[in-house]
């Protein structure tokens, strides 16, 4: 993996105005960054805002605050047609219900090349069906269901063409938000090989957005949790297994039932307390080990760090 | 031990446009007497399909029972009036549903709704069922239960709402709940808390549980046995170790295999390929044979019967004949239970 940065965030705000005195947070001051080639996953509960960290780097929302850049390009704020335009075509987005995600009354065929027209990457229409015959090849369905609409697509198939729709205009980073929750166990195993098996082939980053801990871990090469607008924690998805440090992200893993009957009769739940956090000041985001990162107070990085030690040295 | 339930050779079906499609193509187990039986299998498997008749719940008349009976109470459900049923439902046998967004009244207060089962099936008076009703909500640790019965389901967060359908669930002892993927629409954190509950509230109750899910995690953590149900069949059920540890089913092998484990760090996913049968025209042999690389030739022309493997566990594959081919479980899975095999010594 390269060391490269492919999107920098900055200080992301997204703040929403419900009603005159009352503001959600939604996501409040994340910064990290995005290594090119690599898997990010973002990990947190219903209401954290992963999510809305995903809609807001590719403008779905205007962030209320700070920065994104991609490629060194802040592509925040405002912004002329051809700007858009370009921005679009490196960044693309697979949605999480892909009941919804597709239009009922276009073909599969139009779905696809949509942004292909948009963008006039086919010459003529030969091409252009060309192209959709390759992408439907590509996320492993065929030729014929270029002329079906998406009713006609089982949860799988349909979320192959949300794949195959993104991958139409050659972007480099795809945003996928809770990309295989709404499929069955055996479908979803499909959709994360054939999502790895394109990044091999094509290079892509991800930004994989989820709540089903042991796939992110799987398909990531980092992870982010968030909490509460925050992130709490970041490092490399085998260190953050291995070796949590924020209470939240320890209580997190230890609430994943595991398919193995004797761990889970054994097993202790910890229960995360937000009030046992040192209050004496504001948290900052440091760096506990080499790209292991913490949200923590001066004293809370002390004792974790003298924590951490003990458990490298036993 | 006690046997509260008999189902025996079910077999339900849908009129629809396109055809009969047999939801459910000949089930047969039993419930004991308090403990957990897990139904697993992906979205059109007929495990819903399944609990619903149970409940009398099929929707008619496009949905019937075509064969076989369900024994309760030495009755037999599917044969029961509308009438006998709702002496039944949410007495004897109640459910929890899987959205706890849509499947309260909106329009109701929480404690109308829970003191509603009280005063029909228990005779209870308003003042009897109110008391009834808050010490159900202390039951599933709702706090301030006085304060919240007050409030309308809109009030409430994800979690505190799957606490009100439990207790509403709960309010006449009944003897079988039916959990109906009651965790999926929740986050790992309040999953985990719901679970905790629904074990802590069987051993005080005693009552014999249902638990349908397609999460293997959380059928290891619950479930006493498993069956694992596909394309409207049971292909395998046994207590919860024979089946995690020594499955037997391909089908079985494919579920484990497609989650991966927090250790795992394989290249990829051992993914069942394709999708599974129409249930308009099922094929005619196995039908999870399309899928199976395991496969055998007799697979595509007769379906297996239930083989015996131990007293509590049963598959059907053909690959348990004794004349089949001698078939070892694909690496990934038998590495997955080689490594749960070595956390049972590390908690020894």
């Amino acid at each position: 993996m390269s060391q490269e940065k492919l999107l920098e965030i900055k200080n992301l705000k997204q703040h929403f105005k419900l009603g005159r005195n009352n503001v959600v947070k939604a996501v409040d001051g994340l910064t990290f960054d995005i290594y090119k080639g690599e898997t990010f996953g973002l990990v947190g509960e219903s209401g954290c805002g992963k999510s809305t960290t995903g809609r807001s780097i590719i403008r779905l929302y205007n962030s209320t605050d700070g920065e994104v850049l991609f490629k060194g390009e802040n592509v925040q704020g405002k912004k002329n047609k051809s700007e858009l335009k370009k921005f679009n075509r490196q960044m693309q987005m697979i949605f999480q219900d892909p009941y919804s995600s597709l239009n009922p009354r276009m073909t599969v065929m139009d779905i696809i090349a949509e942004g292909i027209d948009i963008h006039g990457l086919a010459k003529n229409a030969e091409e252009r069906k060309a192209k959709v015959y390759e992408l439907l090849e590509t996320v492993g369905l065929n030729k014929e269901h270029a002329n079906r609409y998406p009713h006609e697509f089982s949860g799988g198939q349909r979320q192959r063409l949300g794949i195959a729709r993104a991958l139409a205009v050659d972007p480099e980073f795809i945003i996928a938000d809770e990309p295989i929750s709404a499929l069955d166990v055996s479908i979803q195993a499909q959709v994360v090989n054939l999502m790895k098996q394109l990044q091999k082939e094509k290079g892509l980053t991800y930004l994989f957005i989820a709540h089903d801990l042991s796939m992110v871990k799987y398909i990531s090469d980092r992870i982010g949790v968030m909490y509460f607008g925050k992130l709490v924690e970041l490092a490399d998805a085998e260190e953050l297994y291995k070796n949590p440090v924020h209470p939240y992200t320890r209580s997190l893993l230890s609430a994943i039932p595991l398919p193995d009957p004797i761990y889970e009769r054994n097993r202790k739940r910890i229960v995360y307390d937000p009030s046992q956090h040192d209050t004496s000041e504001e948290p900052e985001f440091r760096e506990i080990s080499p790209r292991h990162w913490v949200l923590c107070t001066s004293k809370e990085f002390e004792e974790y760090k003298k924590e951490k030690q003990n458990t490298v040295t036993n | 031990m006690e046997k509260i339930l008999e189902v025996k050779d079910l077999k339900v079906s849908f009129k629809t446009h396109g055809g009969e499609v047999q939801a459910v193509r000949g089930v047969t187990f039993d419930l004991h007497k308090g403990e957990t039986l897990a139904i697993v299998g992906e979205s059109g498997s007929g495990k819903s399909v399944t609990t619903k008749t149970l409940m009398g719940l099929l929707p008619k008349p496009h949905g019937f029972v075509k064969e076989g009976s369900i024994t309760f109470d030495n009755k037999d459900i599917t044969k029961l009036k509308e009438s006998e049923l709702q002496k039944i439902r949410g007495k004897d046998i109640s459910m929890i549903f899987q959205d706890p967004m849509t499947s309260l009244n909106p329009t109701m207060k929480v404690g109308t709704q829970i003191m509603e089962g009280l005063i029909k099936h228990q005779n209870m008076g308003k003042a009897e069922a109110r008391e009834k009703a808050i010490e159900l909500m202390n039951l599933v640790q709702i706090p301030n239960p006085e304060a919240r019965m007050k409030q309308y389901p809109h009030q409430f967060s994800g979690g505190m709402r799957q606490r009100v359908v439990i207790a509403i669930a709960l309010a006449c002892n009944p003897r079988v709940l039916i959990a109906d993927e009651p965790t999926t629409a929740l986050d790992v954190t309040i999953q985990a808390q719901i679970l905790e509950l629904m074990k802590d509230i069987q051993k005080k109750v005693d009552t014999s549980i249902i638990f349908i899910t397609h999460d293997l995690g959380v059928v290891a953590n619950v479930a006493d046995r498993v069956a694992v149900m596909y394309a409207g069949k049971i292909v395998e059920i046994g207590t919860v170790d024979e089946v995690f540890y020594n499955p037997k089913h391909p089908y079985t092998w494919g579920l484990l295999g497609s989650m991966p484990t927090l250790e795992s760090d394989e290249e990829e996913l051992f993914a069942i390929p394709g999708t599974p049968p129409d249930l308009i025209a099922p094929p005619k042999g196995d039908a999870f044979a399309a899928r199976n690389k395991f496969a055998l030739e007799i697979d595509f022309v007769e379906q297996p019967p239930m083989f015996k493997v131990s007293d509590t566990h049963y598959a059907a594959t053909w690959l348990l004949h004794e004349d089949a081919p001698k078939v070892e479980p694909p690496e990934s899975v038998k590495k997955r239970i080689e490594s749960m095999d070595h956390s049972e010594e590390a908690t020894r």
